[in-house]
């Protein structure tokens, strides 16, 4: 079971209380009547479905209630980082390093 | 090949069993074959048996990056049945469990395949409604799925509670009695030893890495750790890594990878005659011929390519098992694991041509995969073959979710997702 950090109530929680919601950062056409059955497609169905770091949205359902997103690795499971709705996609590549310097110090 | 029969055991019983020899080659890779399927599960193994037996494909490889059966194919619950709602998948899992019923005499090899009948509860009015609904549909299709009632269900499976006070009481159940189970590393040994026997050349350790293309757009061949391998056609049916292999043809699909977990218990004598699914509290359970019971658990609920899976699910399930059978309660539980399931929204696979030309995919099977193994390497190699659906997979394409033509099983499946 994953432990998941809710960026609202700013406490690691059990994944029971939360509800995965897929893929984050997918902005719903705002003429969604007019576009073509290739760009419906593209924005509904399709998805990276990476073997490694995924951007997600989730839901702390039997908390606060909110939406947020994280960044995860698909393979390891483990979050990298979790952020409010609404705030730009994290640089992963910073926190990696941050990990690393870390590690050599010790 | 050696063709296995009762004398074939008794030679070898009188020379200490010393003559067996291995089920396949191994031979080194070519440079070029007609065709590659890259993923040596069933579904892969069988697609090259066909190619090989009714098209006259021979120069045909199968690419596996681990060793054969060691993905899905050996990873689920081995449950065989064909009762789905709609024409489409009628189709492809009838095909599929006509093909299983001679299966092991068309292979030479001993699949298990035990038509001991699948029995789906029903726990309240919706079920009843949608399993009815799912029966009639069945019968007027030629497919057998017949209504018990909850004592006729006690009849069929003794150690089922169907006390009205239960937990999740019963209100009646579906039977298939076509339906069952089959050995999973059989099936995938049986037909790696047919396809070798055939020419075709099982290449384990064999992670592709790349899908080349010729300035037309069309495939040429693959990288893999082994080096490049040329092919004409290559047909992709690798399970939850679909997606990673297309994306390698800058092709994005609908799919999304999710561990799906099952457990074994310690094992027992027989006392479990069949299938049970339910799908309202999510387990299905059968018991092997080793005498375990495989129980079947459900999807977690984000993407993931871990082979793991979270605790709560399995707890979940088992809650529901020992409920529904009481007298398994003191049951010890032996070995759980996980596979990457390749799921699509609409919950039906894909099997189809794709944007590049030469590049043929097969995918998309999620949680009910085993199943359809026959049926869906069958129709593979028809479409590697000929370059396009046989009839019976035409509805199954890549181009509906352009479309809007759907095969809503999500909503409609007699199996939970």
């Amino acid at each position: 079971m994953l432990l998941i950090y809710c960026p609202y109530c700013e406490e690691e929680r059990s994944e029971l209380e939360f509800r995965g919601a897929g893929d984050a950062h997918i902005a719903r056409p705002e003429n969604i009547a007019d576009i073509t059955d290739e760009e419906f497609e593209e924005y509904f169905f399709l998805r990276q479905n990476p073997k490694g770091l995924i951007f997600e949205r989730w839901r702390h359902i039997h908390g606060c209630g909110r939406f947020f997103n994280a960044a995860r690795d698909t393979v390891s499971d483990r979050f990298y980082t979790t952020y409010k709705a609404g705030e730009p996609k994290p640089d992963i590549s910073d926190i990696l390093q941050s990990e690393q310097n870390k590690g050599a110090a010790k | 090949m050696r063709k296995y029969s009762v004398f074939a055991v008794a030679r070898e019983a009188l020379r200490g069993h010393k003559g067996w020899g291995p089920h396949w080659a191994s031979p080194e890779p070519r440079k070029e074959y007609d065709a590659i399927i890259i993923g040596g599960g069933g579904h892969g193994l069988g697609a090259a048996y066909y190619l090989a037996k009714e098209h006259g494909i021979t120069n045909v490889a199968v690419l596996e990056k681990g060793w054969i059966g060691g993905g899905n194919t050996g990873r689920n619950t081995t449950i065989i049945r064909s009762n789905y709602l709609y024409e489409e998948s009628m189709d492809i899992y009838e095909h599929s469990l006509k093909l299983w019923e001679n299966l092991s005499q068309d292979l030479n090899y001993n699949v298990m395949y035990s038509p001991r009948g699948v029995m789906m509860l029903s726990h309240n009015i919706h079920d009843q409604q949608s399993f009815k609904r799912h029966i009639n549909a069945n019968r007027l299709y030629g497919i057998d799925n017949e209504w018990l009632t909850p004592e006729q269900a006690k009849a069929y499976c003794p150690p089922l509670d169907i006390a009205k006070t239960a937990r999740y009481p019963i209100n009646g159940a579906a039977l298939q009695r076509r339906g069952g189970t089959a050995r999973h590393d059989a099936v995938a040994w049986g037909y790696a030893r047919a396809a070798s026997d055939r020419g075709v050349h099982i290449i384990q350790n064999c992670e592709v890495t790349g899908i080349r293309r010729d300035e037309t757009g069309r495939v040429v061949g693959v990288d893999t750790n082994r080096g490049y391998i040329g092919a004409k056609k290559v047909g992709i049916s690798a399970a939850g890594h679909s997606s990673v292999l297309m994306q390698m043809a800058d092709v994005r699909v609908p799919l999304q990878s999710q561990p799906l977990q099952a457990l074994v218990s310690e094992p027992l004598k027989p006392i479990f005659p069949c299938v049970v699914m339910s799908n309202s509290v999510h387990a299905y359970i059968s018991q092997s011929d080793k005498g375990e019971f495989v129980i079947g658990a459900g999807t977690d609920q984000y993407n993931s390519y871990s082979q793991t899976g979270g605790l709560q699910i399995i707890t979940h399930t088992l809650d529901a098992i020992c409920e529904l059978f009481p007298m398994f309660r003191r049951v010890k539980m032996m070995r759980q694991w996980g596979g990457i399931v390749d799921v699509t929204q609409d919950r039906s696979p894909i099997q189809g041509v794709t944007p590049v030309p030469g590049l043929y995919l097969n995918a998309g099977w999620g949680t009910g995969g085993f199943k359809a193994t026959p049926g869906s390497a069958h129709l593979f190699a028809h479409l590697i073959a000929k370059g396009e659906p046989h009839r019976l997979a035409a509805g199954l394409t890549l181009e509906r979710f352009r479309t809007g033509r759907l095969i809503d099983e999500a909503a409609a499946a007699a199996v939970a997702h």
